[in-house]
């Protein structure tokens, strides 16, 4: 499959591809910088390869080459399930062509690449930094920032421009609607007011700001910011050993932790090839759900609050906590679990977890049905939500949407069914999808996806055997006791895994699953040692968020509330 | 007719400052800057199972001028400084913090260029919270220990305690 893939775009391409490779089983091509852009508009409008959506853009410094930046587009069709990693290599101050003109998507994560490593895009419509602040000096990914030099910020950024809040009317196409023709100036910007949201705001759920240009109380412009929940995941990650990453991943998508734990540790085993236990793969899609599950009650609970439903929220929020009883006992926190391993589980269920978990789910159903009942035809809820925040499905998949939003709009990926992992290819599940992608339908495919998870979770207790959870492989898993105190080579295994940590192969990958609100990634670049030489993020929310001034402009600021509220927007893997 | 003050189950005596911060411990508004995973948590301890209502502390105001005790909830970049600066400066005395989580605290497990270490280099900080998140119950317990420190302060000298610290 993949291999095909990169004979098309070799024979294309053709002398200014530098190298292909299929390393792991991802089609990734190099080509030259100047090929880049024809590269990437081939890879997309190609009708053999047809890749719609731009996943991410990755960049990667090697501070001992010349050219010294990779910068990685990774894609992913919808129609022929084809993924393609596309590659080239820059040295420093050397521009990229951007493909924001090719995919929506691409805006925002080349902004990211240029913030971190500073590499330039020529004409980006919007090069500014984005996860750092507008003071900060330097370019933190690279590998000569040091990792603890912090910047203090002084003054909060102005997001729209002069200009913009001057010239809004004319500059967005609107004509105010006044009988007098003779306006002056300082009128002008009298009648349109500017209106900042966030980053504390109660609406937001996190850190987002969004600042907006206001004619009545109907958006015109408006302009998003992120960053403010910059913990460094990515360069923490270089910090640490790959086992020391599980607990940063669980304050990524911090809402469904255990999501994410899963994800990191299947992009990890991937590198590595490590068959887990079946016992293992069980629970992790168990407890998988369980975060999906948890996830959903919180963003619905809280969207329902944002338009003003709050008994919804206490509802959902006290099945929440049964499943907090649950999640508690069975690794010791009720919200950044870390209950995963690299070939493994942190430690097996507890005795008396099903029947426990089977009462919880019991009282989560209970909840569902009672919200379901109080808003799925409730006329002011509808009134509030059908229509609202919607957007074609072109237009999600150009966004690069993915997750219960993209479903939403009718589309069916779900990498759960569309590439299976963990053993998902074996469960009886739905994928519920929505039709006009607004937030009715946002709400209601979260709901019935809460419903497709619980099914999931009991058919995984069903299978659960006694076994063990740990895989063999000796490179990942502590050897046992006696064979540490009575071998030298069980000694030495033990002591390696302890002092030097796992060791990863060289090479590059990008794991993939289905995280609560989309397709999470891992793209993972190791040298072998310890410690990752880069891990990369693709945060299913950071696409999405991207297309949020897009998706409110026009509508009320109610409006947007709502549409932020269903888009469950979660600023610790926005971020990261 | 009405209350005379000739009998003396009609009225007690008290010192103007217990009564005042007997007023304040047990009606304390909160405002939760919430910026991360401890924000979660933060509303778990609002609903019903944990119920910060029964300490007084129910009123939840999203708005730093009408409440008095700042929840910093959440780890706090440097992009995020001034603005957690401004709420606090926007916050009318008496007020309080409480640091929530490790990360407010201290800068917890992210000892990096993005987070600020501590929140006590920007505000002045009343309590500090252990844990990642911490449990509601030991929120609450913070929130108990606050009471006790209000009960114990003077009332005219609120302003003079609060300095922002000369670092930030």
């Amino acid at each position: 499959m993949s291999r095909r893939a990169l004979e098309h775009i070799a024979s294309e391409i053709g002398a200014d591809v530098v190298e292909t490779s299929d390393e792991l089983g991802d089609a990734s091509v190099t080509v030259r910088p100047s090929a880049l852009h024809r590269t990437l508009e081939f890879c997309r409008d190609d009708p053999r390869l047809r890749c719609d959506l731009l996943l991410d853009v990755i960049g990667v410094d090697y501070p001992d080459r010349a050219e010294r930046f990779d910068v990685i587009y990774s894609m992913r069709s919808l129609s022929t399930g084809e993924r393609v990693r596309v590659k080239t290599r820059v040295a420093d101050g050397e521009p990229v062509s951007t493909a924001s003109d090719l995919w929506n998507s691409a805006n925002w994560a080349e902004r990211e690449v240029y913030d971190l490593y500073g590499v330039p895009f020529s004409d980006h419509p919007d090069l500014r930094r984005i996860l750092t602040h507008h003071e900060f000096k330097g370019h933190a990914l690279r590998k000569d920032y040091p990792i603890e030099k912090g910047q203090m910020c002084y003054v909060p950024e102005k997001l729209l421009t002069d200009e913009e809040i001057r010239f809004g009317p004319q500059l967005y196409g609107r004509t105010m609607d006044r009988s007098d023709a003779v306006v002056e100036e300082e009128e002008i910007s009298s009648d349109y007011l500017t209106v900042n949201l966030g980053p504390s705001h109660p609406a937001t759920h996190g850190a987002l700001r969004i600042e907006a240009l206001l004619d009545g109380e109907t958006i015109i412009h408006s302009k998003s910011e992120i960053g403010y929940l910059h913990r460094c995941f990515e360069k923490e990650s270089e910090d640490h050993t790959w086992q020391q990453i599980i607990p940063y991943t669980d304050r990524l998508n911090y809402v469904s932790a255990l999501t994410n734990n899963v994800g990191y540790v299947l992009a990890v085993e991937k590198m590595m090839a490590i068959e887990v236990p079946e016992r293992c793969q069980t629970i992790r899609v168990l407890v998988a759900e369980l975060g999906r599950i948890m996830d959903h009650l919180v963003c619905v609970g809280t969207n329902l609050v944002d338009i003003g439903a709050l008994t919804n929220f206490w509802y959902f929020f006290n099945a929440r906590e049964h499943l907090y009883t649950v999640v508690e006992r069975m690794c010791g926190e009720r919200l950044t679990t870390s209950y995963t391993r690299i070939g493994g589980l942190y430690r097996d269920l507890y005795e008396g977890f099903e029947d426990e978990l089977r009462h919880s789910l019991g009282k989560v159903e209970e909840a569902i049905g009672e919200v379901t009942a109080l808003v799925q035809r409730n006329r002011i809820f509808m009134d509030r939500a059908v229509g609202i925040g919607a957007i074609s499905q072109e237009d999600a998949i150009n966004w690069g949407w993915t997750g219960p939003c993209l479903r939403a709009t009718g589309v069916d990926y779900d990498v759960r069914k569309a590439s299976p992992y963990g053993g998902y290819e074996t469960y009886d599940f739905d994928i519920p999808v929505g039709e006009n992608g607004d937030v009715y339908d946002r709400v209601l495919c979260r709901i019935e996806e809460m419903y497709q998870s619980i099914g999931i979770v009991n058919q995984a207790m069903d299978r659960l055997k006694p076994g063990p959870i740990f895989s063999e492989d000796r490179r990942v898993t502590m050897p046992p006791k006696d064979e540490v105190y009575n071998s030298i080579e069980g000694m030495m295994n033990h002591f390696k895994l302890v002092f030097e940590g796992i060791q990863v192969p060289a090479g590059e990958g990008y794991g993939f699953s289905e995280g609560a609100n989309g397709e999470l990634g891992f793209f993972i670049v190791s040298d072998g040692s310890g410690n990752p030489y880069r891990i990369k993020v693709r945060p299913p929310c950071f696409p999405i968020f991207s297309s949020f001034t897009e998706l409110v402009k026009g509508h009320m600021v109610s409006d947007a509330i709502a549409t932020l509220g269903g888009l469950n927007i979660i600023a610790g893997e926005l971020d990261r | 007719m009405g209350v005379t003050l000739d009998e003396p189950q009609n009225y007690i005596t008290t010192k103007l400052r217990q009564a005042v911060n007997w007023g304040r411990k047990y009606s304390l508004w909160p405002m939760p800057f919430g910026t991360a995973c401890c924000a979660i948590e933060f509303m778990g301890v609002v609903s019903s199972f944990t119920d910060i209502s029964r300490f007084g502390a129910e009123l939840v105001r999203f708005s730093p001028r009408q409440s008095d005790l700042l929840i910093v909830a959440g780890t706090i970049s440097y992009k995020q400084a001034p603005i957690l600066k401004l709420v606090y400066e926007q916050m009318a005395e008496p007020k309080w913090v409480i640091a929530m989580g490790v990360c407010a605290s201290s800068g917890g497990f992210y000892n990096n260029y993005g987070t600020v270490q501590g929140i006590d280099t920007l505000i002045p900080t009343d309590m500090y919270v252990a844990g990642c998140p911490p449990t509601p119950e030991n929120l609450l317990h913070a929130l108990v220990q606050l009471q006790e420190q209000i009960d114990r302060e003077g009332i005219e000298a609120v302003k003079e305690k609060r300095r922002v610290p000369s670092s930030a």
